[in-house]
């Protein structure tokens, strides 16, 4: 390793525990001004007294805080439910506004100092590490020593890592009052870019953009001299940051729903929920194009990009999943399981999420145009539902946090429902397919090993069959890595493009289906 | 099962296994067991470096799972044979153990040459062809390897040196020849590769040949010495010059063999029943103008199964190879090569057109005969398209034709640069003939594909 490349990791290790460390420092107080300020109309007389007995207590980490918080709360909640008062409960969840306002921290007095120990320190690191890899080296993708390696091949840094993201991801989805401080500290990032104060939200998206673009630049090392693998790991950098993350910060700022231009239903599964609407619908010409512009996008967008180039488009170029998985997740990219039982599986789950998406869709339209009278209560319950098992359990917790244990892609694989959508046109009407050359494949391996979809590609390759399955996303790096020059991700004629009954050339003792 | 014709194989690589695979398809009762002292189950021998390099797990280089030989009845035997009874048709196992038979394929594969050297069986010494040779060489190069030497410039001893190099062990490299498998490479493709193998930091020497290898008092090798008299200290040998069939087994029987089993071109050797496929197997004739009597690569390992398949299901079939193709990869750069394309030729008889790229990594090279017929292509550092030059071969196009329609031919992945372009510009140049060079694509204009 180069020494340019230890400081890096230094510096990463010195930003990432600066990043655990910080959620540690502070104190936390309420006061009955801060309660009256941070929950709704109808609930400040009751929070203010419920937390009456915290005013002037001074609590010394957010554990301590928020116990006392919880204590309190739910004395009062779980009488009322024990009374099956229901009208009286508060259903809000106030830990999350209320421990962010009551903090007192160096990290709130002093935000830019603490960004640039934590995020600053790793983003820095990530590019010192990364940039200078294979320099000197002649061009050509190397994958040494990637199941000797204990982060890449399920070993004790692999499981670390995992665990770490499983945590981050429970306290994000479930816990953000754990979190404030990160949140205090990135809130002037927020406050210029769209006005407002941070949520975990923008916290979020902070460090996933950041991760895309430090990881970004690895890939562009790692897969030098392959012009496919350079303008996709680009595009995916431009979609996160531009269109994830900068746009739609902006239009908050000017006064404009926040939306992300490129996220699509069924991905973007509240794209019909009855508030996303109505925000359409009252945000004048602006909201009448977002909402007109998903639509054509699911209906429109999917089929006829699908049909012309596959679901690369979007799972492999555009997807802000996707842009994740090329990226931090590239490392891991081995770990998909290949087996047939796994593809089995897959199709059940992945399909199933599709039925489930379209379902709670329709039940939620058909309850907004029936008045909100007797759909209500299923809606709401299929919302969240949802909202919890698919859209934070699945796509967060399991999607990011399972990469060191089942490879990069176990959302974009076994969950998401819009690369079900984009399969089923891939699979049937599309000119996409990864052809193979002829008899050179000599069934080494290295395609289906390092298929993030955990497709069996060697399988196709071996027999000269062409490549058409509704999983690929087309990354390209089968072809990539494999040593023969056999396979190809091309865009031709339908015609031909689905070989049942494939014939490898060379042999003319027989003409016999492999 | 007692009723079924049983058909046992001797040797699960790529001739034994297709060879079952084929015979299963086309016959649904038949008995098949396949016989592997190496390993259970089949998995792809040309994928071992990978292994060792950790860019794969040795169960990634199995191409079926292990349900699969069940599922297809295809009965799998791990053991070695020690001998052959063929008056009573019965395999006899190291153990003792019998199997009878009613049809014998023989598929064993080869074993890396050895010429006798001084030393070539001390410690530390191997050649590298089977599972158990990449488990040697894993725990000979575990440690205390401070220098090693590769005797033998063919396709196995650069991957031996790539391999070395993964585990950071400086590579001397003893080429006998003038150049790298100059055998087979023309001149300025076998100086590409040269070149490319210094570019990696390997000690390549040219006309170097092993005087002898030469071990300290635990019978370790400590150096090797070349026949200029220089000594190479070091703790690791690669044995590379080439392999030779795996028959000393079979040797002293009834079986007649000479370098590898004697087969006819139904791979039927002198003993009925009895057949040989694969690495192992010398024909009495050649298959073919241009091919060898004895076939050590992976494709033709398969056709011969594939074509011994049709026989044994009852449908007498003779090897009739196609066009020839090839391909490998020497360290980063990759090569392909389609129809005929000797190491020289007579220049009275043979046109060459060559191109290569400034960069010194892109290649290509067409033969053709005096009327100009395609004789066969070498690319080094991109792709072609097997199908497009399998069809122009059969259909005898002249060079002008090959090269006019060159782009169709492009087999690499989008957005890479067109090297086509460059090609057909220099063919023009040298060759004349009236065709159109293409034109970049808006799609290659815009991001820059410059060549």
């Amino acid at each position: 390793m180069k020494l340019i490349q230890k400081l890096g990791l230094i510096l990463f290790l010195i930003g990432l525990g600066s990043f655990i460390l910080i959620p540690f420092l502070g104190n936390y107080s309420l006061d009955k001004e801060l309660v009256l300020a941070n929950t709704k109309d109808i609930h400040q007389a009751k929070m203010a007294e419920i937390l009456e007995p915290m005013y002037g207590e001074s609590y010394s980490s957010n554990f301590t805080f928020l116990n006392a918080f919880g204590d309190y709360f739910n004395t009062y909640n779980d009488q009322l439910k024990a009374e099956a008062n229901w009208d009286q409960v508060i259903w809000d969840d106030y830990s999350f506004s209320l421990a962010l306002a009551g903090l007192d921290s160096p990290v709130k007095d002093d935000p830019w100092m603490f960004f640039a120990l934590s995020i600053g320190l790793a983003v820095l690191g990530g590019i010192f590490y990364n940039l200078p890899k294979y320099q000197g080296e002649p061009e050509g993708i190397k994958n040494n020593g990637i199941f000797h390696s204990s982060m890449k091949n399920r070993g004790i840094l692999g499981m670390i890592t995992g665990s770490f993201l499983i945590l981050f991801y429970i306290l994000l989805y479930w816990f953000p009052a754990y979190l404030v401080t990160l949140v205090a500290m990135v809130s002037p990032i927020s406050e210029m870019l769209s006005g407002n104060p941070a949520s975990q939200w923008f916290l979020y998206g902070l460090i996933y953009t950041l991760a895309i673009i430090v990881m970004g630049v690895r890939m562009f090392r790692k897969y030098r001299g392959n012009k496919y693998q350079q303008l996709r790991t680009a595009s995916v950098m431009f979609f996160q940051t531009a269109f994830a993350f900068l746009i739609p910060e902006i239009l908050v700022l000017l006064n404009q729903p926040y939306f992300d231009f490129k996220n699509i239903w069924p991905l973007d599964y509240d794209f019909f929920y009855d508030y996303q609407i109505s925000t359409f619908l009252s945000s004048g010409g602006v909201g009448m194009f977002m909402l007109i512009w998903g639509i054509l996008l699911i209906i429109v967008g999917v089929p006829v990009f699908t049909y012309f180039f596959g679901k690369r488009w979007y799972c492999s170029w555009v997807c802000g999943c996707g842009g994740l998985a090329e990226t931090v997740g590239d490392p891991y990219r081995q770990l998909s399981d290949k087996s047939l039982k796994a593809w089995k599986y897959e199709r059940y789950i992945i399909h199933g999420v599709l039925v489930l998406a379209v379902v709670m869709t329709l039940v939620t339209i058909a309850n907004y145009f029936s008045g909100f009278s007797f759909l209500g209560n299923a809606t709401n319950q299929l919302h969240s539902f949802y909202g919890f098992a698919i859209g934070s359990a699945f796509a967060g917790v399991v999607g990011t946090g399972f990469y060191p244990f089942m490879g990069n892609r176990v959302w974009c694989r076994f969950g998401c429902p819009l690369a079900a959508y984009l399969g089923l046109v891939q699979r049937f009407k599309s000119r996409f397919r990864i052809t193979t050359n002829g008899g050179q494949c000599i069934s080494c391996g290295n395609c289906s090993t390092y298929c993030e979809m955990g497709i069996d590609v060697r399988a196709y390759a071996q027999k000269g069959q062409n490549i058409v399955r509704s999983s690929c996303v087309g990354c390209g790096v089968c072809s990539a890595v494999c040593p023969r020059g056999v396979l190809k991700l091309e865009n031709g004629s339908e015609e031909n493009r689905i070989t049942d009954f494939p014939i490898l050339i060379g042999n003319d003792s027989v003409k016999l289906n492999a | 099962m007692s009723g079924n014709r049983h058909v046992v194989i001797i040797g699960n690589g790529i001739s034994g296994v297709t060879c079952a695979r084929n015979l299963r398809k086309l016959d649904e009762n038949v008995r098949i067991t396949l016989v592997s002292g190496e390993s259970k189950f089949f998995f792809s021998r040309t994928a071992l470096m990978y292994v060792y390099m950790g860019h794969m797990k040795f169960e990634h280089t199995q191409p079926y799972e292990n349900w699969f030989w069940e599922k297809n009845r295809l009965e799998l035997k791990e053991a070695w044979v020690k001998e052959i009874d063929y008056s009573s048709k019965q395999i006899i196992f190291q153990s003792g153990e019998k199997l009878a038979y009613d049809d014998l394929v023989i598929a064993v594969g080869s074993k890396p040459n050895k010429f006798g050297w001084k030393g070539q069986d001390l410690k530390g010494v191997q050649g590298l062809y089977s599972k158990q040779d990449l488990e040697l060489m894993e725990s000979n190069t575990q440690s205390g390897v401070s220098r090693a030497v590769i005797v033998g410039g063919g396709l196995i001893g650069i991957e031996m040196a790539e391999m070395l190099a993964y585990k950071k062990i400086p590579v001397s490299f003893l080429v006998r020849e003038a150049g790298f498998w100059d055998n087979i490479l023309p001149k300025e493709e076998s100086a590409l590769v040269g070149k490319h193998i210094l570019e990696h930091h390997i000690d390549l020497r040219l006309e170097s040949e092993l005087e002898e290898i030469i071990g300290d008092e635990s019978g370790r090798v400590k150096a090797v010495r070349t026949k200029s008299g220089e000594e190479i200290p070091c703790q690791f040998v690669g044995l590379t010059a080439g392999v030779s069939p795996n028959i000393d087994f079979l040797k002293g029987s009834e079986l007649l063999t000479n370098r590898g089993v004697k087969v006819n071109l139904s791979f039927e050797t002198n003993i009925p029943n009895v057949y040989a496929i694969g690495d192992c197997a010398e024909f009495d004739q050649s298959p073919a103008e241009d091919r060898r009597p004895i076939e050590q690569v992976w494709y033709t390992g398969r056709m011969h199964g594939e074509t011994l398949a049709q026989t044994l299901a009852g449908r007498p079939t003779s090897y009739k190879p196609g066009h020839w193709f090839n391909s490998a990869k020497f360290l980063d750069i990759e090569y392909q090569t389609y129809g005929t394309v000797p190491a020289s030729w007579d220049s009275s008889r043979v046109d060459s057109f060559y191109w290569e790229h400034s960069g010194g990594k892109i290649a290509f090279r067409m033969l053709l005969d005096k009327s100009g017929t395609l004789l066969g292509i070498n690319n080094f550092g991109f792709r072609l398209r097997h199908e497009f030059f399998d069809r122009a071969l059969s259909e005898k196009w002249s060079g002008t034709k090959v090269i006019a329609n060159l782009a169709k031919a492009n087999f690499d992945p989008e957005f890479f640069a067109p090297y086509y372009i460059e090609i057909q510009k220099e063919f023009k140049n040298q060759f004349g003939g009236d065709f159109k060079v293409s034109k970049p694509s808006f799609i290659q204009k815009l991001f820059g594909a410059s060549v």
